[in-house]
């Protein structure tokens, strides 16, 4: 009777390993579903507009296949990649809108960090109090915030008001509609989106790992810069991708905060698409600033798997 | 000053309080820890000796008294500079650096030279049998590789002092007991005062020189197993450590006898340790169970055989009878569960130094139980 209990027993072994692989494989496809709809679908479209040319329509391009004789010709075009990337109109912004994101994103860091840490290092019960004061601003509407940020900023603003009755300057200093201002604008935006991955890291960090290292030796700065630091990278690149990504494609900061001179991308492609109706470029541009950050992405995957393998 | 120093002391501790929020939980602890002694601290858990570990390591900070290590007052020299290194429960290991750069570690911050530092990491890693792990990551290690890793890590300071915090704690029982012996092993080769916590009395009595039986926040005992073991100073400690008999009875001075209730014969004390010496004073006598005879008796005789003042009389004292309500056989020993005619139960413990097929002794059987009279110790409740 031995061997055919043996072999029941192997078959509820695959069987079971078949439901569990079953089981992953369902996890698995449900996002993939979600992303095929609502990334890669949405995404498809956009490209085939950018290889589209601008037509006097609806929608506004013309048609990637066209019949002839019976039979579908591709009409596709790269004038309108050429043109984003040799246009410096469009170069510019792309940089622009790179090195203000990428400005914003260290100034993030900077100010998130010690506030993370702060609030990671908190008593229990206070850390749940500070994290909401993280999250309070969100109750309001973002597009409100921002435009705050406009009227303290003017000339007859409240601090520049404040800057003269101290008398620390004589005459209002120009800070709206300044890159300046931008920045202060994300930095206060996206400072959330810093903070909350950096203190789920800090907050994890096994406090023993501090006492050993002081126990060999290590003075609290040191102790910070070769333990807490270190451990801390997932939470930190997390934290700059979570800023760099959406600042980089911001339009509303710069819309209402910056001046004219202050070109992101993100401004561009507005004008692109509603000002000019040129969908084709709006397209490439929205193609070529993906493609741009896909590279961070890919980047920080690499160290959070690594920090999930050790 | 007041407090006499030992010349040999390393660590003096000295009325020493530790209070969390209003709880207590090192209640005046004075110490004294030789140089390089083994020295416990055994407890069970929130009695204290782990705060009193890290106050040693600089971790908490005393709410009273002083420490002193090698004669200098520690109260403000943060855990960095203490000449103290400590191995941590968890381990601690940094898990984004090698095995090596963990050793090396310590060095660093005392800026060893470099080649210096090589030398005596892979020393260090040798010590413990780890010479080729040193690249390996801490994940990549055993529960007990990585317990070796920390004791290298804390060990290559060349520390005045080693404090251990159940360093065995989360090994396997046959990995513990082969680790029990290379701990000990080092200690000697290296000569480093250690203080380890544990709150296993087995492991303090292996390893430890010394050690002290915490109880809620205060020392309770001091001294060498031996000391602990055959002289508890209280019945807490007795029962704490192994396992004991305890009767209380009521001690008549002049002839050491101590009569007790339930008891048919008195308990006769060879040395009358400690007691008050009055009358009718009431003590808690304690048997270990090794230290006990066991043997069957007739259940027809049995009123003759044991009892006050029957023919030949041989146990006038130190005896009592009853029947085996349960017998634990560990293979190396026989543990019988004997109930008095009273209800009480009392353990006794036999060597099996003879190989036999069938146990004489069963459930159910009439036993006399007798010790010497060098055997009972007298308790302080």
């Amino acid at each position: 009777m031995k061997p055919s209990g043996n072999a029941g027993d192997a078959d509820a072994a695959t069987d079971s390993a078949g439901l569990a692989t079953r089981g992953r494989t369902l996890g698995i496809l449900i996002p993939t579903i979600w992303l095929l709809l609502f990334f890669a679908i949405p995404f498809l479209f956009v490209v085939k507009i950018s290889l589209s040319e601008a037509a006097y329509s609806v929608p506004p391009v013309s048609d990637l296949l066209v019949w002839q004789d019976g039979w579908p010709v591709l009409q596709a075009t790269w004038a309108n990649f050429a043109l984003v990337l040799t246009d410096s109109l469009y170069v510019q912004a792309l940089y622009g809108a790179l090195r203000i994101a990428l400005i914003a994103t260290a100034l993030t860091l900077l100010i998130g960090y010690p506030m993370a840490y702060g609030i990671a290092r908190a008593e229990p019960g206070m850390r749940s109090l500070l994290l909401l004061l993280v999250i309070l601003p969100f109750w309001t509407s973002f597009l409100i915030r921002v435009y705050a940020w406009s009227t303290l900023l003017q000339d007859q603003g409240m601090i520049n008001n404040a800057l003269i009755w101290l008398g620390i300057v004589e005459e209002p200093v120009r800070m709206l509609n300044t890159e300046f201002a931008v920045l202060l604008g994300i930095v206060y935006s996206y400072l959330p989106f810093m903070i909350l991955p950096l203190y789920a890291t800090l907050e994890r960090l096994d406090g023993t790992l501090l006492e050993a290292s002081a126990d060999l030796g290590a003075r609290p700065f040191t102790t910070f810069w070769r333990v807490t630091l270190p451990l801390s990278l997932p939470g930190v690149a997390a934290g700059c991708l979570l800023v760099f990504i959406p600042a980089a494609g911001e339009f509303v900061i710069p819309e209402l905060l910056g001046g004219p001179d202050t070109l992101m991308i993100g401004k561009i492609l507005w004008q692109e698409f509603f000002n000019n109706r040129d969908w084709p470029v709006a397209s490439a541009l929205a193609t070529i600033l993906l493609l741009l950050l896909i590279g961070p992405i890919l980047l920080l995957d690499r160290t959070q798997s690594k920090a999930e393998s050790a | 000053m007041g407090v006499a120093q030992d010349t040999d002391a390393l660590v003096s501790i000295q009325g020493v309080v530790k209070d969390f929020g209003g709880v207590r939980a090192v209640d005046t602890v004075d110490l004294e820890i030789r140089r390089g002694e083994f020295f416990s601290l055994l407890g069970g858990s929130g009695c204290g000796k782990t705060t009193l570990l890290r106050m040693l390591g600089g971790f908490e900070t005393p709410t009273a008294g002083r420490i002193l290590i090698d004669g200098q007052d520690m109260a403000d020299v943060p855990a960095y500079r203490r000449p103290v290194n400590m191995m941590f429960q968890s381990y601690a290991l940094f898990p984004h650096m090698s095995v090596e750069r963990n050793v090396a570690f310590g060095l660093e911050q005392d800026r060893v030279g470099r080649a210096e530092r090589d030398q005596r990491v892979s020393e260090a890693l040798e010590m413990v049998q780890l010479a080729d792990f040193g690249r390996r990551k801490p994940h990549q290690l055993s529960g007990g590789q990585r317990q070796r890793v920390a004791l290298a890590r804390a060990l290559v300071k060349r520390p005045k002092l080693l404090l251990l915090d159940e360093p065995l704690a989360a090994l396997d029982r046959k990995l513990r007991e082969k680790t029990q012996f290379e701990l000990a092993n080092i200690q000697e080769k290296v000569g480093i005062t250690f203080i380890m916590v544990t709150h296993d009395q087995e492991e303090a009595m292996t390893l430890s020189d010394r050690l002290a039986v915490m109880n809620a926040g205060r020392i309770v005992q001091v001294g060498t197993p031996g000391d602990i073991y055959e002289f508890p100073a209280n019945r807490l400690v007795g029962e704490f450590i192994g396992t004991i008999n305890v009767f209380e009875g009521h001690l008549d001075a002049d002839s050491g006898m101590v009569r007790c209730a339930g008891l048919d014969l008195p308990i006769l004390l060879e040395e009358r340790i400690g007691t008050g010496g009055s009358r009718g004073e009431t003590v808690a006598i304690g048997i270990r169970p090794e230290k006990m005879r066991i043997r069957k008796i007739d259940r027809a005789s049995e009123a003759s055989d044991v009892g006050a003042g029957t023919d030949a009389a041989p146990l006038a004292a130190n005896a009592l009878t009853g029947h085996i309500e349960d017998i634990a056989y560990l293979g190396d020993l026989s543990i019988f569960h004997v109930r008095l005619a009273d209800g009480r139960k009392v353990q006794v413990s036999r060597t099996n130094i003879t190989r036999r097929r069938d146990e004489p002794l069963t459930w159910e059987d009439a036993v006399a139980v007798d010790w010497d009279a060098a055997a009972p110790v007298v308790l302080h409740q």
